[in-house]
C-alpha cells in the first residue's frame, strides 16, 4: 500500500515538471483576462507565486498521493482477478481504466475550465454534475469489468472485452445525454487559451496515471514476484 | 496479440478480499478526504471557514478539472 503512497507522489512530481509550462500560460492567461475587464483584482489571500508553485504542487502531490493510496487498494482487489495479468499488466490496465473513467469520460461533459470561467453562484450544481457522472462512469466501469469476466467464458477475451467496452459507451453516452449541460464561458473568452488550457489539464492527467501505472506496476512487480510459479499456466480458471 | 504479450506464464494469486478490507475502509476513508480538500472544500461546500484552502490550491484544482468558482 505504501508502495502505492510513493508511486502516486512520483506520478504527480512527474506531472508537476511536465505541466509546469502549461501552468505558466494558464496563469498569464488569467492574468490577462482580469486587465482586458479593468475589474478590481479579488482580494489576495494567497499571492500568484504561492498559488502557482508551492500551492500547485501541494495540490497536485496530495491529489496525486490520495489517488495513489486509491489505486494501490483496487489493485489489491483486482490483481488475479480481472484476467490472468502480471502485477505490472494489471497496474497499466487498471491505470487506463481508471483514466478513462475518472477523468476522460467525465472531462467529456465537463471540461475542466480555466479561472475566470464559470459563474461563483452556480459551483453547487456545478461540483454536483460533475461528481455524478465520475459517479456513474466509475460504476458503469466497474460493471463493464465484471461483465466482461461473466461473458469472456462464453464469447473469448477478444468479443468479451468488445462487447463491454460497448456497453460501458452506451450507458456513459445515456448519462451524457440526460445530464444536463454547462457552458459558463463568457463569449469573449479566447477559444484558444479555452482549447489549451483544457489540453494541458487532461495531458496533467494523463502523466498522472500513465506514471502511477507504470512505476505502481514496477514496484508492485517486484513485491509479488516470490509469488510466481512459472510452471502453472494461465488459463486454468478464473480464479 | 497484445494481450498474450503482457500476460505471464504464471497464475496470479489474488489476495483474499478479507485482507484487503480493513486497509481500504482505512486507508479509503483517508484518501477520499485527500481528495476532498483538494477539489471541493471551500468551494462548493465548506468544513472550515474562510478561503486559504482554496486559494492555496487553486491552480492545481483548476488543472485537475475539478469544477472552481
Amino acid at each position: 500500500m505504501l508502495v502505492g503512497v510513493l508511486a502516486g507522489m512520483l506520478a504527480s512530481g512527474f506531472a508537476w515538471v511536465v505541466g509546469e509550462p502549461q501552468v505558466d500560460l494558464a496563469i498569464g492567461y488569467e492574468n490577462q483576462r482580469h486587465q482586458m475587464l479593468g475589474e478590481a483584482p479579488e482580494p489576495v489571500l494567497v499571492s500568484r507565486e504561492v498559488q502557482s508553485n508551492i500551492g500547485l504542487a501541494t495540490g497536485i502531490v496530495v491529489y496525486g498521493c490520495a489517488l495513489g493510496g486509491i489505486f494501490a487498494l483496487v489493485f489489491a482487489y483486482a490483481h488475479g482477478r480481472i484476467g490472468h495479468l502480471s502485477p505490472r499488466g494489471t497496474a497499466a490496465v487498471l491505470a487506463a481504466i481508471g483514466f478513462m473513467a475518472l477523468i476522460l469520460v467525465p472531462q467529456v461533459k465537463y471540461p475542466a475550465n480555466p479561472p475566470s470561467v464559470g459563474d461563483p453562484a452556480t459551483i453547487g450544481s456545478r461540483t454536483g454534475l460533475y461528481f455524478a457522472m465520475i459517479t456513474l462512469s466509475v460504476l458503469a466501469a466497474i460493471a463493464t469489468v465484471s461483465m466482461r469476466r461473466q461473458l469472456a467464458r462464453r464469447l473469448g477475451n477478444w468479443n468479451s472485452t468488445l462487447l463491454a467496452g460497448a456497453a460501458y459507451l452506451v450507458v456513459v453516452a445515456a448519462g451524457m445525454v440526460i445530464l444536463p449541460s454547462v457552458n459558463e464561458v463568457p463569449a469573449d473568452f479566447s477559444a484558444t487559451t479555452l482549447w489549451c488550457f483544457r489540453l494541458a489539464s487532461l495531458g496533467i492527467e494523463a502523466v498522472l496515471w500513465t506514471a502511477l501505472g507504470l512505476v505502481f506496476g514496477v514496484s508492485a512487480e517486484r513485491q509479488l514476484a516470490p509469488e510466481r510459479h512459472p510452471g502453472r499456466w494461465a488459463g486454468q480458471s478464473l480464479r | 496479440m497484445i494481450i498474450s504479450s503482457i500476460a505471464p506464464s504464471a497464475k496470479p494469486v489474488s489476495i483474499p478480499v478479507r485482507e484487503i478490507l480493513p486497509w481500504a475502509i482505512f486507508a479509503g476513508l483517508l484518501c477520499l478526504l485527500t481528495l476532498y480538500f483538494v477539489g471541493a472544500e471551500q468551494g462548493a461546500t465548506s468544513i472550515f471557514p474562510g478561503m486559504y484552502i482554496h486559494e492555496f490550491v487553486h491552480d492545481g484544482r483548476h488543472l485537475l478539472g475539478f469544477p472552481c468558482h
